[in-house]
This record gives C-alpha cells, structure tokens and sequence, in this order.
C-alpha cells in the first residue's frame, strides 16, 4: 500500500466527509443517512458549544470523578528495570472504564436531540453498563444488544444493566459476539429511525461516530498530557493503549499526535498467534474493507465476507477497527503490534501482585507490551499506559484460563 | 443507453401493468439449486430478477434473508459464483433484466472495475448495493453507471422532499421505494401512504417506481401494483426456499418447484392490478 504524504498535522481529520484518507466514510442505508446527516448537525453545534461543553465538565467531575489519575506504577517500574512507567487510571472511573467519557457525551447529545430511546451494543459488556448508566440517570429506556456468546461469559455485567433498568437482548446470529450485535443494533436504529438514539461505544461506525467518539474520549490524552507535564515536566517517551475498536486509544493518542518525539504504540488481540484465524489484529493481519458504515482494516476471506476474531478479551473481539487507526497506521504516525492471549495473561497477574491492581484484560495487553520494551529503555525515560479499564469483570475468564474453579 | 431494465418497463407499461419484480439469494441452498431457481423465475411469472449476493453481515436484512445468506455461504457461494450463475441464466435468457443485490464489502474486495468488467460479460443490467448512499457515489455508482450498468437506489420513509434529488440523482433502472424503516421482511406498511409516497417520489422522477419491503400474498402484491410501476418481492421467496429445507439442510421437495407456485399467484396478482390514476 502507498503511504499518504506526511501531513502537517495528524490531527485534522475527518475531512468534511467523514473520511481519514480512503477510511472512514458513510457506508450505510438510505434509511439511516438522513439520522446521520442529522446527527452531524447536532454535533456541529454542540461541540464548541461552551454551555454543552459545562455541563458534560460537570458530569465528567461529580458523577464520572475525572480527572482520572496519572499513577506512577512503581511496582512495576522497579520489576522491570527499564523506563518509569505510569498508568493512566481509567480504571477509577464510575462504572469502571473510560467507557463513560463517551457515553456521557453522547447521552446529552441525545437528549439535546430530543431523542426519547437509547440503543447500544456491547461486546465485554462495559459499554453497556455505562450506557445502561447514563440511560438511568437521564431517564431513557435503554435496549442493550449483546452477542449471546458474550452474553454467557460476562454474566456479572448483564446482572448490573438489569439492575440499571436496561433490557439486555441476546443476539444469536452470527457467532453471538460484538459485530453480531453491532448488526442487530444497526436493525433496530433502521427500524426506529424516529425516537431512537444509537450509542456506539468506540470510535468507529459511519461518520460522525468516529470523530465524535474520539472527542469524547479525547480528555484521557488531554488530561494524560497535562499531568505528565507537571510530573515529569516533560512530554512522555512512549505512550501504549490497547485497540480493539480502539476508542480508549485514539482518546490518549489524539492529543499527542503532533508531539513526534513521543512514540505512540496501540496493541492488537494476538490471540492464539497471527498463523491462524484466532486473533483479533485486524490492522496486522486482515485488509482494507467495508463494515458497519465505514471502510478500515477487516478480518475476512477472499470473497470479502468477515470473519470471526477470536480474543481472551471480550472487548478487543472485533473484526474490525475505527478508521481513525487505520489511516494512523497507514501514514506510519502510530505503531500497531499484536499481543497473544497468554501475554495477557502473564500481565494481568504481574500487575495484580506488583501493583495491587486488577487490570482488564483489554489493558492487559497494553502493560503486556510495556513489559517487553520498558527494560530495554532508559531509566529516566517514560512510558504511559492506558489503563483502560478494571479487570474485575474478567476475573471468571483468567480464572477458568487458569485451570480454577471460583 | 438503454438496458433491458429500460426495455422491459417500457414493454409492461405499453400492456398497463406492474412489474413483478423478484428477489432470491444467490448460493441458497447451494449453487445448482439456486441456479434451477433462477431459472424457473422467468416462466413464472418475474418481469425482472433481483439476484442476492450473500454477505456474512446484512445490517438491513431481516432474519430470513440472513439465514439464507449465511446456507448460501456455507453451500460455498462467492461473487465469482454469483457472477458465473448469472452467465449460465443467460445462455438460456438474453430478455430478463438481471439485477445484483447485496452490500459493497465483497464488490469492494474484487475490485470495483474488474466487477463492472465482469457483470457486464455475465449479463447483469444493474446493481442494488445496500450500503451505498449518494454521499458515496465515487465509490461504485459513477463507475458503474460509465460502464452502462444501472444503478438502482433505495428511497424510504425518511427520504424526504429536501433529500430525495439527491438520492435521484444517479439513479438509473428504476426507483427501489422501501414502503417502511426497517429491515427486510417486516410486516407491510399502509398501502394509502404507499400510494402517497410513490406519488411524492414520482413528482421528482420519470423514473419507474417499484415498491418493496413486506409483500407476501398475491393480493398484496395486486394492492401495492395498483400504485406502483412494480412490486418487489423477496422475504417470501427466500421462506418459500427455507421452508422445503429440512433441518439439516436437507430438501424435502424441489425449492425451484416452490417457487415457481408462490411467482405464480404472486403473478397474478400484479396482472389483475391496474396502473395508478397519476399516469
């Protein structure tokens, strides 16, 4: 593949029609394009709309609890030997992942819509439970789709968005996993175009949920940024997230885009190994395609039909990947490597005893890769991590991965 | 430049009635079924042939067509194939408009100019591609439309006054009108705002109207021509399909045969519909 021509700035996209380079775009029914056109409007409005932007500052303070912290893992740091490693505490949020930045976004965006219903899919179920919990503090009915696979693994998360008053629907087309339900919701939003609010939980999906995901979630970098500028008084060296649609990364990444001293590293799901079909590194191992209203780096055959992906991680279990990091990885600003199920795993349990810090597994993989670089770097430089999320929704999988019985 | 979409609405609107237009899916169960399938279309009654292109992920489909794309696949159908069927439906039939239905992601992965090269060679006079919105013409409708393919766009419900220009912009065949938001296979829409919106379309359009998106019987199939230059059916077909299937996959009698009586009735049913006042 050409490689774009370095642009002056990696942090102007999308252009007006939705697109980073050949990705990105609006690939979807005639139904749905007037919502999206509708959608975009509201979206210009609100985003530099200084009252919008109070009112989600407020919320994100009280009710989310940001700023999350910028956390030097001593622990960790001093097992490894390398560079000092922090982690951005995403984990500490309300709900327990950065997943709430977004939905507390799009949840006013919806009510300033005058929206009446909100849908979602979920992989993990994280997404989920933060849209169940802006659903119930703003009073929408909230329809939950989730892949019936993921359904039965992530038990806990369905039992929280019951509590919270959403009705969790099982998918079972497909292979009952995130795109499953992602195709489900996308039925449902064609089906009840009037009063129907779709909130995506990553940045991807038919423009503007690419951009207006990543601007949501953008306050991780923002933060991330100005903390490690007052810690360290100096930029980072390294900074590493996790990708599976990727939105907790492009919201550290963003705003560090244009700091070209500071490498930016986003992990895929190696799963089993890239030989084979079960993983989820779609910007590694899969091609350019079209999926769910936007073209990015797909798993699929020959004939263009997508694949499964397989991951330990529910959440990074995604054929696919916000266009955003396609076109990132294309013009070489972001390096994308995998990192296997078992990876995971080693980093999940080293950071529980070093730390005092059950880590998601989708963060996992990211402190997985720190763990293989951070002890060849120098002492005085620095790495940050996205700590996306907590781990103790995955306490089940590592347990039944460990051959345990809880 | 004229298709055999052109000619065969010229020719129904000279005898004064409705298309019958009808959707199967290409693969479903396998390649020689859905061959004899298409096949019998014709003698039953279809004016014009949409030709399904399974794809693993219908984000517009109801479950019946999903579950008839996901036996095509496993049956092993590819576009290749699609397009090969389409060749050998020709040998036997240079009349019938053959059109493709699916989503861009498999036209995509072939190559867009290899495709229209090669639909032309199979004989395939347009393409409906799901997932392809004006915003999005570059892509393949422009591309297409040089190469003298029609390309057929869907209107819907939220289509309004101020969009519909835009969707009728590059539009060529016919107008596809989804009588209602939501996926394939849902219940049927009220025919007087059917009547409605095909009048409100047609203010924009000399373009034929066909109406899709929940016609089942033949009597409906007789109240939607009433209104329409056509009526197009697939949910039923592929359930007529699904329904001689045991469950293994297995056929209990002969789909072709199947669906040859459902065209049948479905037939009568726009010959016995007269074409709307507004003509």
């Amino acid at each position: 593949m050409n490689k774009p021509a370095t642009p002056n700035s990696f942090r102007t996209g999308p252009d007006e029609q939705g697109m980073f380079g050949i990705f990105g775009g609006r690939f979807v029914a005639e139904t749905l394009m007037p919502l999206i056109l509708d959608l975009e409007r509201h979206w210009n409005e609100v985003k530099n709309d200084a009252d919008f932007r109070a009112e989600l500052t407020d919320l994100s303070t009280h009710y989310a609890g940001r700023p999350s912290k910028l956390y030097f893992a001593e622990g960790l740091t001093k097992h490894l030997g390398g560079a000092k490693v922090y982690f951005k505490r995403e984990d500490l949020n309300h709900t327990g992942s950065h997943k709430i930045n977004n939905c507390l976004g799009q949840i006013l965006l919806a009510k300033r819509m005058g929206k009446k219903r909100i849908i979602a899919e979920t992989g993990a179920g994280q997404h989920g439970v933060a849209s169940a919990t802006v659903a119930a503090r703003f009073g929408f009915p909230c329809v939950v789709y989730m892949g019936a696979t993921d359904v039965a693994r992530q038990s806990p998360n369905v039992f929280r968005m019951k509590l919270l008053g959403a009705e969790v629907r099982p998918v079972t087309a497909g292979h009952g996993t995130l795109k499953d339900a992602m195709n489900e919701a996308l039925r449902d939003w064609v089906t009840n175009v009037e009063d129907t609010y779709y909130l995506i939980g990553t940045a991807a999906g038919p423009h503007p949920y690419p951009e207006l995901v990543r601007d949501f979630q953008s306050v991780i970098g923002i933060e991330a940024r100005a903390q490690i500028l007052e810690q360290e008084g100096r930029l980072p060296d390294t900074i590493i997230a996790a990708v599976g649609g990727g939105s907790n990364a492009i919201g550290l990444f963003h705003p560090f885009l244009d700091d070209k001293e500071v490498r930016i590293i986003g992990i895929e799901a190696g799963g089993r190994g890239l030989d084979g079909i079960e993983h989820c590194a779609s910007m590694n191992a899969g091609r350019p395609g079209v999926l769910h209203g936007n073209r990015t780096y797909l798993l699929q055959n020959a004939d263009g039909q997508i694949m499964d992906g397989h991951s330990i991680s529910a959440g990074l279990d995604y054929p696919g990947v916000g266009p955003e990091h396609s076109w990132l990885r294309d013009s070489g600003r972001v390096e994308y490597v995998p990192i296997l199920d078992d990876e995971a795993l080693e980093a999940f349990k080293l950071t529980t005893r070093v730390e005092g810090i059950i880590p998601a597994l989708e963060s996992a993989h990211a402190i997985a890769h720190a763990v293989k670089i951070v002890p060849a770097m120098d002492k005085d430089q620095i790495v940050i991590v996205n700590l996306s999320g907590r781990g103790d929704k995955d306490v089940h999988t590592v347990a039944s991965m460990l051959g345990m019985e809880i | 430049m004229v298709t055999r979409i052109d000619r065969r609405m010229a020719k129904l609107k000279t005898e004064g009635r409705p298309a019958l237009v009808t959707y199967f899916m290409g693969g479903d169960p396998d390649y020689d079924t859905s061959l004899s399938i298409m096949k019998a279309l014709p003698g039953a009654g279809s004016d014009i042939i949409e030709l399904g292109m399974p794809f693993s992920d219908p984000m517009a489909d109801g479950p019946a067509i999903q579950a008839a794309g996901l036996r095509a696949l496993k049956g092993g159908q590819t576009l290749v194939k699609t397009l090969k069927m389409a060749s050998e439906f020709r040998t036997g039939d240079n009349e019938t408009p053959i059109v493709l239905m699916g989503y861009y992601n498999p036209i995509y992965i072939y190559g867009v100019d290899r495709f229209l090269k090669d639909a032309i060679a199979s004989g395939i006079d347009g393409l409906i591609v799901v997932d392809l919105p004006p915003e999005m013409d570059e892509e393949l409708c422009i591309p297409a439309l040089k190469a003298g393919i029609n390309f057929i766009r869907l209107a819907t419900p939220t289509t309004d006054d101020k969009r519909l220009p835009k969707v009728l912009q590059n539009t060529s065949g016919f107008v596809y009108y989804v009588s209602m938001t939501g996926i394939t296979g849902s219940a049927l829409a009220d025919t007087d705002k059917v009547a409605a919106a095909v009048k409100r379309i047609k203010g924009h359009t000399d373009l034929p109207v066909c109406v899709g998106f929940g016609v089942k019987t033949a009597e409906q199939a007789r109240v939607i021509g009433a209104n329409a230059d056509g009526v197009v059916v697939g949910t039923a077909i592929v359930n007529a399909v699904a329904n001689v299937l045991g469950p293994k996959g297995e056929k209990t009698a002969d789909p072709a045969e199947a669906v040859a009586t459902l065209v049948s009735g479905l037939a009568q049913g726009v010959r016995s519909a007269r074409l709307a006042a507004a003509e």
